[in-house]
């Protein structure tokens, strides 16, 4: 039986139960939404500088380059012929109109026909016609320059005066930036109602996480119900999550009651008995007497010990259904292990126990250890109520790998068969008088497998129980 | 603490000597201890007299600095700046021009360099360009008459005043009134353009010059001593403080600010872009621009304005007084004032 032990994850392995200690943090939600918010508002506010800085660049230069060209035009207009010469009488309202940029240089020249300046600061002739803007330097400032012209159509004249005029940037630039400063002010003000709202969104959608926490917090410690509390969709799943786990919890808690309800009851009457048949021998003076008690203490000794090994696995094999991980294995090594952990001592003679396996591996999904003790309890079962030989297979059909026991008797009567797996459900399956029939501990297994326990009759009519799991394909792992 | 060394005072002076070289000064007087390690030089179109003392209040609470104040006329101070800014002449410290076209014009062609202080931002907008130009002094273009000649009830008041009495038949007052030569003060080439922007009044006024031989002289001093000795009865937009400064000397001189409008120079200053002392320059502005500044200037008259306040025109410091300076504009006003002043026969 030490075996059996041997074969499974040792308990120790599993993490010790740790003192509730804080889980361990990792940011907090307010930091993380700080800083995606703050990033957010970083690239929106490089966006928006840039966006900004571009529009008010242009909205300055259209505002400040109508100046420009209706100052030229008055100055266009101006431009007059007298004595055959090109005259200039510049007015100033052009330069009121220019002043209106006040803190800007002004250049500005009339060209005659032949190219020579008539009036105004030296500046080069402009290249093209009417209204175009240009860019160009007054002594070492940037300025924006617009160049137009005056065409002459006299009897004796003709041709076109070419008028200049240039400007500092300074309103442009000043304007430009006002715009930006004004755009980034209003990003600025909805940057702080968004972290606002974010610090007020947080708390609020913390809110129902707070009422869980409340709610678990006021249970009493036996209280493993699902949580009532109602949720946002975001963390139903969450709750559905703690649910479920609550319902494993609830039901390792059921399983193990029962169980402790079962040992307590059915290991004190033996034990008590042994006590009795102890005691007896104690006293017993005929010495013939005196041994057939002892003889009678061991062979209640040795169904006690099977009795208690039947409790523990049945325990261990129901907690790992639902715990254990799943890992890919082959059904044949699953039935040479229970056929060599099987008590031999049940076999009269060595060719009871027959194995038929095939060639190939027949893998399937599951937990190793489970499926031995099922396949255990199988085989005991029909060493101890069936026709021997019995004969464990492992095969595969279509989708389906089992794992089956066959003796060579009628086994159980069909109409106990759907019950046979319950009747016994409700209890550990475990009882002095059928120690070994665990079939709820096989269905179990096969449940937690999402297989089956199925019985039938082969050809020659033997009883076969078999384990029917999903199959796995060669392939993997 | 004063030295004074007086130059040629007569402006004609200047004009005779100017055509050969760099125009020159026409007085220098310097202000603070020669060995002080600051040295600012100050080239002004003004009366050193009138400076004399802000000058004199700005060494006295400035200790380590001189200042050499040299006289100039307004167009061979023009001229003397826009060479030091080409870098064919020795730049000064500080410019101070009547002429605010010129120094805006000086400005403008990039001659000047930016000084900021609290006071600086402080001044209204007309009295400051670009933080590079600067006014500093409140100075009327005022009309003065002689009490003594001039009847009571012929005190004119306004430019119509002025009008009528030169539009009379019997002829009293016939090359009896002087103004500017414009061709040859900058301060008056000045007030005579903004003079032409008031269309009809200007046309009528130079129409009444002509037909009453009006006499277009130089200088400020030059006409107060003709009102003063009956030379002439009235003389027509000269500078405030030097009517105001000798009205108070002679109970004769009437100075009037025209009620129609009177025209508010403010001496507008800069420093040079090639300012050796650029630092000890803008404390020189900063306290002119202060009140102790502003009450030493009072003394001399150059920041009062009498005069209703309603008529009063402050010029403003802008590009648009660029437009008297342009070549065209101003030879057809100097042509027009030809017209009207025939050149004196010699």
């Amino acid at each position: 039986m030490a075996e059996a032990t041997r074969c499974g994850p040792p308990m120790s392995a599993r993490p010790a139960a740790a003192p509730p200690t804080d889980p361990p943090r990792s940011l907090s939600l307010t930091a993380r939404l700080a800083t995606a918010l703050a990033l957010l508002l970083v690239v929106g506010a490089a966006i928006v500088a840039v966006l900004a800085f571009a529009y008010g660049r242009s909205a300055a230069q259209r505002t400040y380059d109508r100046l420009l060209i209706g100052a030229a035009r008055q100055i266009a207009d101006a431009t007059t012929l007298g004595d055959g010469r090109v005259m200039v009488n510049l007015p100033v309202s052009a330069f009121e109109l220019l002043a209106l940029a006040p803190e800007d240089r002004v250049v500005y020249a009339v060209f005659a026909p032949d190219g020579e300046i008539v009036t105004g600061y030296p500046l080069p002739r402009p290249a093209s016609g009417a209204d175009t803007f240009y860019s160009a330097d007054i002594t070492g400032e940037p300025a924006r320059f617009v160049a137009t012209e005056h065409i002459f159509a006299e009897r004796d004249f003709t041709g076109a005066a070419a008028i200049v005029v240039g400007q500092t940037t300074r309103a442009r630039d000043r304007l430009a930036r006002e715009i930006t400063e004004n755009a980034l002010a209003v990003m600025a003000l909805a940057g702080v109602l968004m972290s606002a709202l974010a610090a007020f969104a947080v708390r609020s959608a913390l809110g129902p996480l707070r009422r869980i926490e409340a709610s678990i917090a006021g249970r009493p410690p036996t209280d493993l119900t699902p949580l009532k509390t109602p949720v946002p969709s975001e963390i139903g799943g969450l709750v559905r999550t703690l649910n479920r786990f609550m319902e494993r919890l609830r039901r390792q808690d059921m399983t193990t009651r029962t169980l402790i309800a079962d040992a307590s009851h059915q290991l004190r009457t033996p034990i008590a008995a042994l006590r009795a048949q102890a005691e007896l021998a104690a006293e017993e003076s005929d010495p013939a007497r005196q041994r057939a008690i002892v003889a009678r203490i061991h062979e209640r000794s040795v169904s006690l010990g099977r009795l208690t090994d039947q409790l523990l696995n049945h325990a261990l094999i129901i907690h790992r259904a639902d715990a254990a991980p799943r890992t890919r294995l082959d059904l044949r090594t699953v039935a040479i292990q229970a056929t060599d952990e099987t008590d031999h001592d049940l076999f009269a003679s060595e060719d009871v126990l027959q194995l038929d396996l095939p060639d190939e591996p027949v893998w399937c999904i599951g937990d190793s250890l489970s499926l031995v003790e099922a396949c255990k309890n199988l085989l005991f079962n029909a060493l101890r109520h069936g026709t021997p030989p019995v004969t464990v297979t492992a095969r595969r059909e279509r989708g389906w790998a089992v794992l089956a026991v066959e003796d060579c008797g009628p086994g159980l009567p069909e109409e106990d068969w759907a019950d046979a797996t319950t009747r016994y459900a409700r209890s550990s399956g475990v009882s002095p008088t059928s120690a070994g029939l665990g079939l709820a501990i096989v269905k179990s297994v096969a449940v937690a497998h999402r297989g089956d326990l199925r019985f039938g009759r082969t050809a020659k009519g033997h009883f076969e129980a078999a384990l029917v799991l999903r199959a796995a394909t060669g392939a993997a792992g | 603490m004063i030295r004074r060394a007086l130059a040629l005072a007569a402006c004609l002076a200047g004009a005779a000597t100017g055509a050969a070289a760099l125009p020159q000064a026409e007085a220098v007087a310097h202000f603070g201890p020669p060995e002080a390690p600051f040295h600012i030089l100050v080239r002004g179109a003004l009366d050193i007299d009138s400076f004399f003392p802000a000058l004199s209040a700005f060494v006295a609470v400035t200790p380590g600095t001189q200042v050499t104040l040299e006289q100039w006329n307004t167009n061979d101070l023009y001229d003397q700046a826009a060479a030091a800014c080409r870098g064919a002449a020795t730049p000064s410290d500080l410019v101070i021009s009547s002429s605010m076209d010129q120094q805006v014009k000086l400005v403008n062609d990039g001659c000047a360099q930016p000084f900021r202080s609290a006071l600086a931002t402080r001044l209204p907008t007309d009295r400051i360009w670009r933080d590079e130009l600067f006014g500093l002094t409140h100075e009327p273009a005022v009309m003065v008459y002689n009490r003594r000649l001039v009847p009571e009830g012929d005190a004119p008041q306004s430019r119509f005043d002025l009008l009528d009495l030169l539009r009379r038949d019997e002829g009293t007052y016939a090359g009896r009134v002087a103004t500017y030569d414009i061709e040859r003060s900058g301060v008056g080439y000045l007030f005579a353009f903004l003079d032409s922007q008031q269309a009809t009044t200007f046309g009528s006024l130079i129409e009444a010059f002509a037909r009453a031989d009006v006499v277009a002289t130089c200088c400020s001093a030059e006409i107060i001593d003709g009102v003063t000795r009956g030379r002439y009865l009235i003389a027509y937009n000269v500078l405030g403080p030097y009517a105001l400064a000798r009205a108070a000397g002679n109970p004769d001189l009437v100075v009037v600010s025209p009620s129609d409008y009177t025209l508010v120079m403010s001496r507008a200053a800069f420093i040079p872009k090639d300012a050796r002392e650029p630092g000890p320059a803008g404390a020189l502005i900063d306290f002119l621009l202060s009140d102790p500044g502003q009450a030493a200037m009072a003394e001399t008259y150059l920041t009062i304005v009498p005069g209703a306040p309603d008529a009063l025109r402050p010029i403003p410091l802008s590009p648009v007084l660029l437009v008297g300076l342009d070549r065209q504009k101003r030879e057809q006003l100097l042509e027009l004032w030809r017209q009207t002043f025939p050149p004196p026969s010699p």
